[in-house]
């Protein structure tokens, strides 16, 4: 009798255990997929209106004109034309435009990353009366918006005279807003687009490799030169090409320095930037009558426009995705 | 006075700075000497570029915000000093300078936290495991790229984007298509605070603008995150510590040195940005008809100032909160 009675309660306690562990489990496993469903849902959202002016752009590229006004198509064009391509490269004038984007975004860009790592260099290793002033001048550097002291670039450069030798030698000062040296020269000398950001960045990296390793490089004989570009450089490629994509995308598609300094050249970004304007002139050019582009067809062509800049880009940025994220992560996590 | 001050110790380093670079005193030749010259070398691109390219021109800069600036093509420029006559101008005569300025500010303001805690909360969920997370975050990282200079402006810059957000509008008012208009009715019969609640339904709409502009934080926050030991994680768990609590007194406290960062990062580009009306502005003075050198530059110094003035504001209030893990 006893036995049983105490057999039953354990059965019943057993029985309640795993009631309680099946609830426990049916919970848990609610909670679980509950939040995945939710995370999932917000980020596919997030993810989606990203992507999504992409997609429209694309979409509305391949439109022809007629397409636009048809309220009853959304999304996909009915005529499908690749002639807004060719009226934006003509609007644009593309290859010239964009070869010029090319080699002027590589040339900056190979120029910053020199002068910036060996910045970061010296400012992560070396110690020298006054380097936290130079170093507040590097966070000035980044706090400063260029547009403060663009008006006086302007006129530095627009009546360049280096110790006034220019005005002795040919009664008149240097002209050099239209060619691209005093840019050059400015990314060399780390002060061009962004350089207070990649000399931060590649000094936080410099920093995170152990000092033995220079050390044991001194002690067998080395010289500083040797050291550093043996040594030293090869352990920071991933950050050095971290910096050097940052810096051709951002040169790619800025409009501040470029309007500023490279007048002289016909660069993409530019002519985007005053396509509306030209477009009126270009429709214009056969009749006599003068015809207003209409609004929907102007916003049609910037996306065309908008897409020729950002398809090199995307294409560039789908390989290089890791290094771009990892770097960045990287620079962060030693404050 | 003055051999008072070569007595007293080289505080900030300038003695010691010029004596690195002059042979024949006692100091030359040493090692420490020797490392301070090379170190030197090495930020030497740096320190010419500051000198010609930045303190030259921010103090041409200043002179030609005090002056009435007339260019003469081919020959350079003119200058006659005037005093505080362009800041008066910027502020006071200029039809849209101030009208912008302040609009923009709040802008910032309002966007610039809502950037933070969106960021924030969306590292968070980046941080977790998932299937997917590399695409999430390769796509949450695009918008630095697709939204970087002249790419950011140009499309607001047409009429057409104006008219179409005021129709989406109107439209959305008059049928309720429009779900953020239709709550804000809702909310505004029922009559809780409709201050509060503009607010929020201003970010609500600017969501798009919010998300485009915090990539690089969600990276930054990301890697703090990261950077976090899991063994503070499993101690407070054995202690019996909630995961909500465990967010607010692990993982909030050891991110919050990045908040600082992240918010200076944000303000600075907000600033800088294209579609800005203030810079709008500065440019059409610059470049327009007026070419008035000098009202541009005294504009450009006002928003700088605002700027300067809103980094010390955050930064006093953030570093109140932060705390500083010491390993």
């Amino acid at each position: 009798m006893k036995t049983e009675a105490t057999l039953t309660r354990r059965e019943q306690k057993a029985k309640a255990n795993a009631k309680r562990d099946t609830k426990y489990v049916v919970m848990s496993k609610i909670k679980k997929y509950g939040v995945s469903i939710i995370r999932g849902l917000l980020l596919f959202g997030l993810c989606f209106m990203i992507i999504q002016p992409m997609i429209i752009r694309f979409c509305t590229s391949l439109m022809v004109e007629s397409d636009l006004y048809d309220s009853t198509i959304v999304l996909l064009p009915r005529h499908v034309t690749l002639d807004n391509y060719r009226i934006v490269a003509d609007l644009t004038a593309f290859p010239k435009s964009m070869i010029n984007t090319l080699w002027t975004s590589l040339l900056v860009s190979v120029c910053q990353v020199i002068a910036c790592t060996l910045v970061g260099y010296g400012f992560a290793r070396y110690s020298f009366p006054l380097k936290k002033f130079w170093f507040a001048c590097v966070v000035l550097l980044i706090i400063v918006p260029p547009q403060t002291i663009q008006t006086a670039l302007y006129v530095q450069f627009a009546s360049f005279d280096f110790l006034g030798i220019f005005r002795a030698a040919t009664g008149k000062p240097l002209n050099l807003r239209t060619s691209i040296l005093p840019y050059v020269l400015m990314s060399l000398t780390c002060m061009g687009l962004k350089d207070g950001l990649y000399i931060y960045m590649l000094r936080q990296y410099f920093k995170s490799i152990p000092k033995s390793l220079e050390e044991a490089a001194y002690v067998d004989g080395c010289s500083t030169m040797h050291t550093f570009v043996k040594i030293m450089l090869p352990d920071a490629i991933p950050t050095i090409a971290s910096c050097f994509l940052f810096s051709f995308v951002w040169q790619w598609t800025d409009l501040f320095y470029s309007r500023n300094f490279l007048s002289g050249y016909t660069i993409y970004s530019v002519q985007l930037s005053s396509i509306v304007s030209r477009m009126s002139r270009y429709f214009n050019k056969g009749s006599d009558a003068a015809q207003v582009v209409p609004n929907a067809r102007q916003q049609q062509l910037i996306f065309v426009g908008v897409l020729i800049c950002s398809i090199p880009l995307i294409i560039l940025y789908i390989f290089t995705q890791r290094t771009f994220v990892e770097s960045i992560a990287m620079s962060g996590s030693k404050e | 006075m003055s051999k008072k001050k070569t007595n007293s110790q080289d505080r900030w380093g300038f003695k010691e700075s010029i004596l690195t670079f002059i042979p024949g005193n006692s100091t030359f030749g040493t090692m420490r000497s020797r490392q301070a010259r090379t170190g030197f070398l090495f930020i030497l691109p740096f320190v010419l570029g500051f000198v010609f390219f930045m303190v030259r021109p921010m103090f041409t800069s200043v002179i030609m915000s005090l002056s009435y600036v007339k260019l003469i093509p081919g020959e350079g420029y003119d200058m006659k000093f005037m005093g505080f006559v362009n800041y008066k101008n910027a502020l006071g005569t200029d039809p849209y300078y101030n009208q912008y300025l302040v609009e923009e500010i709040s802008r910032m303001a309002i966007n610039g936290i809502a950037t933070i805690v969106m960021s924030f909360v969306i590292a968070v969920i980046l941080n977790q495991n998932f299937k997917g997370r590399t695409l999430a975050r390769a796509i949450f990282f695009l918008p630095v790229i697709l939204s970087s200079g002249v790419l950011a402006g140009i499309e607001k810059q047409n009429e057409f984007y104006d008219m179409m957000a005021g129709m989406a509008e109107a439209v959305g008012k008059s049928s309720g298509v429009n779900i953020s208009a239709a709550l804000q009715d809702l909310l505004s019969v029922s009559g809780v605070g409709s201050q509060v609640f503009q607010v929020l339904f201003d970010m609500i709409d600017a969501v798009y603008d919010i998300v485009m502009a915090s990539g690089i934080q969600i990276i930054v926050f990301l890697s703090g995150l990261q950077s976090i030991s899991p063994s503070l994680y499993e101690a407070a768990d054995v202690e019996g510590c909630t995961a909500w609590e465990a967010f607010w007194k692990i993982t909030f406290p050891m991110v919050s040195p990045l908040l600082l960062v992240n918010t200076i990062y944000t303000i600075i580009d907000f600033f800088m940005k294209n579609d800005n009306r203030v810079m709008e502005r500065i440019n059409t003075i610059m470049y327009g008809q007026q070419m008035d050198f000098g009202l541009a530059s005294a504009m450009s110094w006002i928003y700088f100032g605002v700027a300067i003035l809103f980094i010390a504001i955050a930064a006093v209030i953030i570093n109140k909160g932060v705390h500083y893990y010491e390993d």
